[in-house]
This record gives C-alpha cells, structure tokens and sequence, in this order.
C-alpha cells in the first residue's frame, strides 16, 4: 500500500485527462467531442447507480425517473421567458416557472438536489421492501414519472417536451461534474459509511446484528444517487437539447444495468471502463444498422440489430461471466504496476 | 353514474379484468416455483400474437386452429427460455436470474422488432367476436362476453392440472420446498419447464385475446399488459393462482372505472397500476390471498 504514491498519480492522471480536454477542445471534431461528452455522462450516471445497486446491494431500476426529473428540473430552470412561451403552445407554463431563469451551472445543482429529495421521499415506500420487489416498484416509479411527463401539460409540455435547449454542456462542465461525482463516490464507498453499505449487500440481517442501521445506509445510497444522477439528467438535456418523455423510458435503466453488470456490480472503476466501453461500443454497432456490402453481397441495414446483441451481451454475460469486467474488485495503481512488471520481465525474458 | 353506464364499465372491467388475471397467473407461477419474476413474460405475450399472426397470414390457417397453433409454439418458446436462459443462472445469486430475465424481455422485444418490423400489424378478429349486441342503451361487443367466458374455461383447466394430477403435485409441493422435493426423486427441472410451459400458453391466450380486444399488434405491446399483470398477481398474493385471477378482474374493475368515474385522469391509467402496487407492498404485502411475507 502506497497511499502517497496512489494519490500522486490519480491527481496526474486527471491532470493530464483536462490538458487532453484542452487540447481536444480545439482540435477534435465536433462527432468526437460529443463522443466524449457521452462517456462522461454515462460514466457519471453508472457510478451513481452502481452507489445503489452495487454497492449498498439494492437491486433497484429507477435512473430513468431520476434522469427525467433532473433533465426537466434544469431544463424549465435554464430557458428563457420567451422561449418557454413558444414551447408551451397547449397550455401555458405555471408561475413561477414561466418568468425564472438562472444560470446553467445553478440549474444542474438545482437538479441535483431537487432529485436527490424525491428520491429522498421515495426511499421511504421504496425500502419497506427488497429483492425483485425493490425492482419492480423502482420500475414502477420510473413509468409513474413518464406517465407524469406525459400529462402534466402545464409544467412539463406533456407529450411534446422541451426544445431549444442552449447547448450548455461542454467538455469541461460534462468532465468536471464527472470528476466530482467519481471523487465523492470513491470517497463514500471508502470510508465507515461505504464499508456499511457493503456489509448490508454480503448480509442485512448480519450488518442489522452489528449495529448498522440498514434503512438509513439504504436512504442514504438512494439520495445521493439520485443527486448525481439529477446532474447528470441536467447535463444530458443540455447536451441533446430537446428532451420529451420518450426519452426517459426503461430503455435508458436498460443501459445502464448493461454498463454496470459488465463492468461488475460494486465496481467503481469498472463502471468507469464500461461506461466507455459502452459508449464506444454502442457508436461501433452503428455500422450493423446501415446497409453495407461485402463484395457483391450487399447487407440491408438492420434496425434494431443492436440492441438484439446488447440484450444478448447481458444475457451472455449472466450465464458465463457473472463478475463482469472488474467483479467487486477495484482497479488500483498497485495492480497496474504489477502487471506492467509482470508484462516488461515477460518480454525480458524472452529477448 | 346512471346504472346503464355502470353495467357497460363493469362488463368493460370484466373483460379487461380477465385478461390481466390469465397473464397474471403466469407470473404467479412461475414465481411460485422459481421465486423468480419472469420479466420477459410480456414479452412472450406479444410473441404469442406474432405467431398467431403468421400462421393465419402465411399458412392461411382457419383462426382457431392458427390460435391454437400460436399458443403451442409459445409454450414451446417458454419452455426454450427456461432452458436456454433462467436454468444456467438458477444456482447463481437470484439477482443474476433476475438480471438474465430483463435481458431475455429486451432481447424478444428487439428481436422482435428485428424480424417483424416496427411498424403495428393490423390484427384479424373472426366474425364470431366481432358482433356488437345491443341491449337497450348497452353495446358492446361478442368478444366481451367470450374473454371472460374462455379465461374462466382455462383457469377451471389449470386447477384441475395442478390439483388432480401428479406434475400438479409436484409443482405444489415444489413450491414449498424445492430441496426436499429433489431428494424425494422428482425432476425439478422437468417440472419448471412444464410450469414455463404453461404460463406461456396462458399468456399467448390472453395475448391473442388482447390482439382480438385491441385490435393490433407491435413488438412492444406485451410491455404494459406484463407489468399490469404482474400488479394483478401481487394484488392477488404472488404464488396463488386463484389470487392472480381474482386480482386480475380487480386490476380491470379498478382501472376501467377509475377512468368512467374521472375521465380527467384518464391520462393517468398506467401510473395507477403502479400506485396500486405501492399501496400494497406498504400496508398488505401479502395481497388478498397470500399466505406468507414475501422477501
């Protein structure tokens, strides 16, 4: 253990991460940047639904409602007057939504907290169940949300969404909120209130034995979930500039639980290395979607084609490999200079 | 509410009811035996109409020998995703089965949508179904009357099945306790594959039904009839196939006059389900007809 060393290279990592950024701001193209954008917001949402699912153990499949409620929370706080007046051509918006209008930095915090106290408020129902029906009634409340979405015409436009978004979200604000998250998580999953949350996943009735309060680590991992994935709703509406209930359907859980089953459920940094696994991954398996020819052979394109191999990734990787990329474990300076040695001694010896 | 309407609701509520409680006795099921939720069972459902639609398109088929077509080649596929899916994972943590089944409904849907298109099929409905009866100032249609009338059919059926034969008996006492059950010498495996068997069938049925009553078909329509039913069966008491049809007609009695009652809502059907579930698991989780907590 070399906690000195460990702290040295993170902070360098990420320091070299923002010059990549810098650098990348001006010259890569406008596809790649939304690329990296992507990744960022997906690692930010992973590692917060892993908070719940991985770490405290509780199977839940709610980021959707949290996405949605963060994503309209900033986006109704960021428009402007004007714009929300020719949004809403059905009904008009409430006061005092229609006049406020603050900045975007501002919002996303808003969001954040505004979802992580509904989620607050929800954990309450939520926790006096757990296993499959923890599941099915966070499932629940991400169609109640939708269904709110849809038929709330006077605060969230209905079936028409928001449009015109300013294009907020940039490089630095997708990969700062990213870092903050990713700081705040590591250190939560570390100290006495993570090493709780763990012991309610191996064993609740234990962890009860013991002295931990199982329902308040529970609350506790549910409300700050919410609160990062509220920023990262904020981001992402930001980023895609319209957003309407259709975006926030149990396709979007359904990607997430693919990142963090593969990168390995209670694994941060392996919901980091899928979350860009599957980002890229997902842009790659564009090209069975387009027609495309082999030779004379020419290939249709088929819609649809990639979510047949997501769905059959997950299954697959249930089946085969249920630790997934990282399994529990974390990736640690220690283990990468380990096998740099391991790997440099190899070609050592063989030239 | 004049009586008149109240009489077309509930014949409405009925109709709806029973199809949730066939679905939902799926779910039951298999739940009973696995402690398992199927996830992918909507999406069986909707499998179910495909083949049914196919086999009066392509091999021109007479509709009730095509239904009954469908509903044996959905058995078939139930008993294909037991195998092929849920069996690897069973001695896994039941998280990993669960997981695999959210994997399953998304890979049948999108499969689905893969072969079949995403565009809605419109959905053949026999001239038996399709009369309209009028009495007085009620209307409605043959169909209404025959779902409950075919739903109270299959249920007698399914009772006689568990409770007058041998499989019967060993699903009943697997649900107990599947270890002691192993040891005493019977094929748990053999016995889950039936019991898949049979949900699917069911579900096709009442997805058929479904495509009768709504008259198309898409790759994404099992979804909210599969989450319904699955309300259905925790109203009921997950685990009692009595309890999921009951819960089933409540779910649809419920639902249909929540909207005739205040069509303000009416937006609101779906998340209404859901708040039923809530209210439930927090002050009755064992449903109406449950015998234990559920973990």
């Amino acid at each position: 253990m070399h906690p000195t060393r460990d702290r040295i290279l993170t902070g360098l990592s990420f320091m070299a991460l923002f010059a990549f950024l810098y650098w990348a701001k001006g010259n890569a193209t406008e596809y790649q940047i939304r690329l990296m954008n992507n990744c960022a917001i997906f690692i930010t949402l992973a590692v917060s639904y892993n908070l719940i699912n991985g770490i405290c153990g509780q199977f839940s499949l709610e980021p959707n409602a949290f996405v949605a409620i963060g994503a309209y929370t900033s986006a109704l706080l960021t428009m402007s007057p004007a714009e929300k007046q020719i949004s809403f051509i059905i009904e008009p918006l409430i006061w005092p939504l229609n006049v406020i209008s603050i900045p975007f930095w501002l919002s996303l915090i808003v969001a954040g907290v505004v979802t992580g106290f509904l989620a607050f408020l929800m954990g309450f129902p939520v926790f006096r169940v757990r296993g499959d029906y923890l599941a099915i009634v966070t499932l629940g409340f991400g169609e109640v949300v939708r269904v709110v979405a849809n038929n709330l015409q006077t605060i969230t436009n209905g079936p028409l969404g928001l449009k015109g978004l300013v294009p907020h979200t940039n490089l630095w604000w997708s990969f700062g909120f990213m870092t903050c998250t990713l700081f705040f998580i590591w250190r939560l999953t570390k100290s006495s209130f993570g090493r709780a949350m763990k012991a309610i996943r191996e064993d609740e009735v234990a962890a009860e034995a013991m002295g931990i309060r199982s329902f308040r680590y529970k609350m506790m991992a549910f409300t700050v979930s919410g609160f990062f994935e509220g920023i990262a709703g904020g981001l992402l509406a930001h980023l895609i500039t319209t957003i309407s209930p259709v975006l926030f359907t149990f396709f979007l859980t359904f990607n997430l639980l693919i990142i963090i089953v593969v990168g390995g459920l209670g694994s941060t940094t392996g919901c980091v290395i899928s979350s860009v696994l599957f980002v890229l991954g997902s842009e790659a398996l564009r090209a069975v979607e387009e027609p495309f020819s082999i030779g004379p052979v020419h290939v249709p394109g088929i819609p649809g084609m990639r979510m047949v191999i997501f769905a059959v990734i997950l299954v697959m990787v249930m089946i085969f490999a249920r630790q997934g990329i990282m399994g529990r474990g974390e990736l640690s300076w220690q283990r990468l200079i380990d096998l740099l040695r391991r790997t440099g001694g190899l070609l050592r010896s063989r030239g | 509410m004049p009586f008149q309407m109240f009489l077309q609701q509930l014949i409405n509520g009925i109709s709806l009811g029973s199809l949730y409680g066939l679905v939902a006795i799926g779910y039951t099921m298999v739940y009973g035996i696995l402690r398992l939720i199927n996830f992918a069972h909507g999406d069986v459902l909707m499998m179910g109409c495909y083949f049914a639609f196919y086999a009066i398109l392509i091999f021109s088929l007479p509709w009730y020998f095509s239904f009954l077509v469908a509903i044996f080649l959905t058995a078939v596929l139930g008993i294909a995703i037991d195998r092929g899916a849920y069996l690897p994972v069973r001695k896994g943590p039941r998280i990993s089965a669960l997981i695999t089944a959210i994997g399953v409904s998304f890979l049948l849907e999108n499969l689905a949508l893969v072969i079949f298109g995403g565009r809605p099929k419109p959905f053949y409905r026999p001239p038996l179904f399709g009369k309209v009866i009028e009495w007085g100032d009620l209307h409605f249609l043959t169909l209404s009357l025959w779902i409950p009338f075919i739903t109270l059919v299959l249920v007698l059926l399914l009772l006689l099945v568990i409770y007058r034969t041998r499989t019967g008996m060993a699903m009943r006492a697997i649900a107990r306790d599947m270890e002691t059950v192993r040891l005493m010498g019977v094929d748990v495996n053999r016995i889950t594959s039936i019991t898949f068997a049979l949900g699917s069938a069911l579900a096709a049925a009442g997805g058929i039904m479904w495509a009768l009553k709504f008259p198309q078909i898409e790759p994404y329509m099992g979804i909210i009839p599969g989450l319904k039913a699955f309300v259905a069966a925790v109203l009921g008491g997950i685990g009692n196939v009595i309890g999921a049809a009951l819960g089933g007609f409540l779910l649809g009695l419920l639902e249909i006059m929540l909207v005739a009652l205040m069509p303000s809502l009416g937006g609101y059907k779906d998340a209404f389900a859901f708040l039923i579930l809530i209210g439930i698991l927090l002050f009755r989780p064992i449903g109406i007809m449950g015998e234990k907590l559920p973990d």
